[in-house]
């Protein structure tokens, strides 16, 4: 498949927001609890400010992928049977409940309401925020479904596609919430930071078992299934066009497998590894800004996974398009 | 139900590409708007498309056999294409099977084109939007048409009659008896689509010709000679 850079800054931008989100809420959860230290309002709110503004980006990104994107609201109608459609409703919502989050920090809304067996004062910030944890993980699974559930793509017609889309995007977002502890100066840097290794390694995990995966598939069609003769030895000798079509530009990347594979070996050095070191340096350093270096390294690196993921997808229409002439 | 399909005859297409012109011709000047060419006449030519014919070599050298393969959308069955549309601008006609993209909705996420396996799919870069063969809808819809010209524009330009057009449904139908009589098969049927266009696989054409067919040693018209022969005849006494 051929790459396009809208819909990778989509799902990468959409993911660390929702990421960045997921962090923001479970060190609310973990203050609750008063395993943290409680941080002030304006922590959550500029966070929530963070995660809407990436989401924002992401969707002005996928407006780059239509043709017509001035009729993108007809997207939200099939619902029923399209995870494109889920998507496109679960997005808006996710930005809406961040920004609710948000502004319901920033105007301090946090008298409790009511509160649970005693212990737990329930306020809207945290009611909101469980929402929107809701609304993180189904908008991971519909952004991951839009690829999964298509058959014909062997390579991502896989759960592992889903869990490789949420786990890479928590790792990113509480790398991004721990650059943002760090900026700050405040202490809740080696909690994000070691959820964001928790979140890496099991995106490491997924993520190999995949390339693993897809290193051994076996493609169902083959030439012989798509025009229907039976024979080793087929060649194409024309495709209908010399000057290319749609889908020789739609399905096929056009670059070298060494270029392939060197973006392959780029992103596992990038998002594994090295925020990994970089971040523990940061932590043993206090630095302000190793964690920022370890956020931005593993972004530039899920831009190369995601450019990787659509790369290494073989779609079955190539067979009718091996050669011009 | 009714499900209007093509079957294309592999023995027969000479791989000429009228068909391919007919439908550009046919399909570029209709109301759904035209169907663009980018540089048509520089380097890099290209453009939309429903119809394209490919050629295919089989086997090795001496021993090599050229298939000419026309390909266009197969009005699937199951349409894959149609549930991933979000907006349902891709939809399957109930009454007559066809599968058919509303240009007023597309917003040309190109989903639709990686739900196909088929590659049938070619978004227009003029119009920017998802287009595909529409069996030439408003062809064998218009009742003002005569009977004989209510077909698709590739199956009434097709010299050698490669391309039946028909409703697969009915048991009785040209194209449901040339199916089952010549043995027509379904393209990828690995993934379930059902695709209603079928494909005459190619047959040899042999006859067996016996020694004695070609040295005749029995016929029946030959008269016997009852002539007796001495050995001396001259030439007064042939008989002329």
């Amino acid at each position: 498949m051929h790459p396009a850079f809208s819909v990778i800054f989509l799902t990468t931008l959409i993911g660390t927001g929702q990421g960045l989100f997921l962090a923001l809420i479970t060190g609310q959860l973990y203050a609750l609890g008063n395993l943290l230290p409680s941080q002030s309002e304006s922590f959550y709110a500029v966070g929530s400010l963070i995660s809407l503004l990436l989401l924002i980006a992401g969707l002005i990104a996928s407006f780059f992928h239509l043709g017509r994107p001035e009729r993108a609201w007809r997207a939200a109608a099939k619902w029923r049977t399209s995870w494109l459609s889920r998507e496109v409703l679960v997005l808006p919502l996710m930005m809406a409940l961040v920004a609710a989050y948000g502004l319901a920090h920033y105007f301090d809304f946090t008298q409790p309401l009511f509160q649970v067996a005693d212990i737990l004062p329930v306020d809207a910030t945290l009611l909101i925020g469980l929402l929107g944890t809701i609304a993180a993980f189904v908008l991971f699974v519909c952004t991951a479904m839009i690829y999964a559930s298509v058959k014909f793509l062997q390579e991502w017609h896989s759960p592992l596609t889903v869990a490789n889309f949420t786990f890479l995007g928590i790792a990113s977002g509480f790398m991004l919430a721990a650059a943002y502890s760090a900026w700050l100066g405040n202490d809740l840097v080696v909690f994000f930071g070691t959820w964001a290794v928790i979140a890496t390694l099991l995106g490491l995990l997924t993520r190999g078992i995949s390339l693993a995966r897809n290193r051994r598939l076996k493609h169902k069609s083959s030439l012989r299934t798509a025009i229907g003769v039976r024979h080793k030895a087929m060649a194409q000798k024309a495709q209908g066009a010399t000057g290319g079509s749609f889908n020789t530009r739609e399905f096929f990347h056009g670059k070298r497998s060494g270029t392939v594979l060197m973006v392959r070996n780029l992103f596992l050095v990038l998002v594994f590894p090295l925020p990994m070191v970089l971040i523990a340096i940061g932590y043993g350093m206090e630095s302000p800004l190793l964690p920022l270096a370890a956020f931005l390294i593993q972004y530039l690196g899920l831009l190369a996974e995601r450019w990787f993921f659509f790369a290494e997808a073989k779609h079955p229409q190539n067979l009718y398009y091996q050669s011009i002439a | 139900m009714t499900q209007l399909a093509l079957v294309i005859d592999l023995n027969v297409c000479v791989g000429c590409h009228a068909c391919v012109t007919s439908c550009k011709q046919w399909n570029t000047s209709g109301w759904a708007g035209p169907m663009s060419d980018k540089n048509p006449y520089d380097a890099d030519p290209t453009g939309t498309f429903f119809n394209r014919v490919q050629t295919f070599e089989v086997g090795h050298f001496p021993t090599t056999e050229t298939v000419h393969f026309p390909k266009s959308c197969l009005h699937c069955e199951e349409p894959p294409c149609v549930p991933v549309c979000p907006t349902g601008a891709s939809y399957k006609r109930p009454d007559n099977g066809v599968v058919l993209v509303d240009y007023d909705k597309c917003i040309a996420c190109k989903y639709c084109s990686w739900s196909c396996p088929y590659g049938a799919r070619e978004v227009d870069e003029q119009q920017k939007v998802m287009k595909k063969c529409t069996l030439c809808i408003d062809r064998i819809t218009d009742e003002n048409l005569p009977e004989r010209e209510r077909r698709p524009a590739c199956v009434l330009a097709c010299p050698t009659s490669a391309r039946l057009f028909g409703d697969v449904h009915d048991p009785d139908s040209e194209v449901s008896v040339a199916i089952r009589d010549n043995g027509g098969y379904q393209l990828m049927p690995e993934w379930g689509t059902q695709p209603a266009n079928h494909y005459l696989p190619r047959r040899k054409t042999r006859i067996h010709i016996d020694e004695d067919e070609l040295k005749r040693a029995d016929n029946p018209l030959r008269r016997e000679d009852l002539t007796t022969y001495t050995g001396e005849e001259a030439l007064d006494d042939v008989a002329w």
